[in-house]
């Protein structure tokens, strides 16, 4: 039975909300999810790639969401040279419809309300302060009251527009993408390929994460500014026929990747933002569920202390950006000024790079070699690379 | 503006980068306020399908 009031009311049940309210349940708070759509993890809009190492501080392994696992990442340079990479670990292309399903059980398993075709509609104010969402569920309109509210909507980010944050990222800084899953096709189920080049993908990459043997995530991510005469569908239409002629396409799904630092303001008296709607994304890869995850813990721990402490202001929530940035804001802050370098990159300096990791013994290619290399004689990012593989490795 | 509805798979992205908070997400369908819309050309732009196009006010 749903409730009218919560301490927390998370908005968005992927990732990002369902480990926010997970944590926050488990720390004693009361917390209801709303979800849009009719279940968690629908629709899809994700090539599915995550790191070992960055979802199991939050979730058992289960067979069930992992598709194929991933040893080798192969980096392709606009001439066609390949290098390839072995030593950056485990990781596994997901079935997110099944892994964000076990998430968000996860938080109701610790206690969390969960309802779906639940659309957020508006923030609700009293005396000038957030005290609740307005929703529609079914075709009714009802209102939850709360301490908390918890936007993690996505890259929309209604949420926060509405507490009055500035959401906006520039054309630059988000990657407009398109991807197909390729049936009836041959691929390295342990590999993953990445193509770049300005005629390929300009400003991002295009990327052949395989589901299995048969089976993969092919998509690409432009530039947004670069987008303007043609668009990422034009260009990934024509590396498909280029490269599977043959192929069926069973899934077609379009979307906008942040590649942005996170947005300065991701709290708020009574609101907090996670994940992608806080643009909580590498700006290199745009790979979003880890750094999702553990900023989501956070914020949610932060939400249960605020609710023990009576405290809901952002002096207190503050608490959350704070640690966020210690554990790998600063570090995703790194990235992203090694992304407006990546930006401007000649087709010529990635076959240089290309050309030098191939070079490089297998056992001692790793990202960090890679990201050196390809900062070469920029003294300023070089103390970057080194600085941010200290502070913590790149996700 | 206009949205072409058939070809709109409601992603957000155009909501990402609309600085004049014109773009309206609701009931899984995207409207642009003509009211609020400063005609930049960000959203025409990085419609990963190109759904949205100008037409006259």
């Amino acid at each position: 039975m749903i409730r009218d009031k919560y301490d927390v009311v998370v908005i968005g049940a992927g990732p990002a909300g369902s480990v926010a309210a997970r944590f926050a349940a488990q720390n004693g708070a009361s917390v209801l999810i709303l979800e849009r759509d009719r279940e968690a993890g629908i629709p899809v809009r994700c090539a599915e790639g995550v790191s070992h190492a960055g979802i199991i501080p939050f979730i058992d392994l289960d067979e069930r969401w992992i598709a194929t696992k991933i040893e080798i990442a192969k980096l392709h340079a606009p001439n066609g040279e390949m290098a390839e990479m072995y030593n950056n670990g485990t990781g596994y292309v997901l079935e997110r419809r099944i892994f964000d399903t076990a998430l968000c059980d996860l938080a109701v398993e610790k206690g969390a309300d969960f309802i779906t075709k639940a659309d957020a509609l508006d923030l609700v104010w009293e005396d000038g302060k957030i005290c609740g969402v307005k929703y529609k569920y079914m075709s009714e309109i009802k209102t939850v009251k709360c301490d908390i509210v918890i936007g993690a909507d996505g890259v929309e980010s209604r949420v926060g527009r509405w507490a009055g944050i500035d959401t906006k990222v520039r054309l630059e800084d988000i990657d407009t993408c398109v991807q197909y899953t390729l049936s009836g096709i041959e691929v390295d189920e342990n590999a993953c390929d990445f193509f770049f080049g300005n005629e390929v993908s300009p400003g991002g990459y295009i990327w052949i994460f395989p589901k299995s043997r048969t089976t993969a995530n092919v998509g690409i991510g432009i530039a947004g500014h670069l987008a303007k005469e043609k668009g990422p569908k034009e260009y990934l239409d024509e590396f498909v026929e280029k490269h599977f002629p043959n192929a069926n396409i069973n899934y077609t799904v379009y979307g906008g990747v942040p590649t942005a630092a996170t947005l300065k303001e991701i709290v708020k008296d009574n609101i907090m933002l996670v994940g992608d709607a806080a643009r909580q994304v590498n700006p290199i890869t745009g790979g979003g569920i880890v750094q999702a995850m553990i900023a989501s813990q956070i914020a949610g721990e932060v939400a249960a202390e605020a609710v023990k402490e009576k405290k809901f202001d952002a002096k207190f929530l503050k608490k959350y950006p704070k640690l966020w940035d210690k554990k790998l804001g600063k570090t995703q802050k790194i990235t992203f000024e090694l992304k407006e370098k990546f930006m401007t990159m000649t087709d010529e300096r990635f076959n240089n790079i290309v050309a030098f990791c191939q070079k490089i013994p297998r056992d001692q290619f790793s990202l960090k070699t890679l990201f050196t290399e390809a900062v070469k004689g920029d003294p300023k990012l070089m103390l970057d690379v080194a600085k941010s593989f200290i502070v913590s490795k790149l996700k | 503006m206009k949205i072409n509805k058939e070809l709109c798979d409601v992603c957000g992205t155009c909501v990402a980068v609309c600085p004049a908070d014109a773009i309206i997400i609701s009931e899984f369908e995207v409207n642009i306020d003509d009211e609020k819309c400063i005609r930049c050309m960000n959203c025409v732009t990085v419609c990963p399908i190109k759904a949205i196009s100008e037409v006259e006010k």
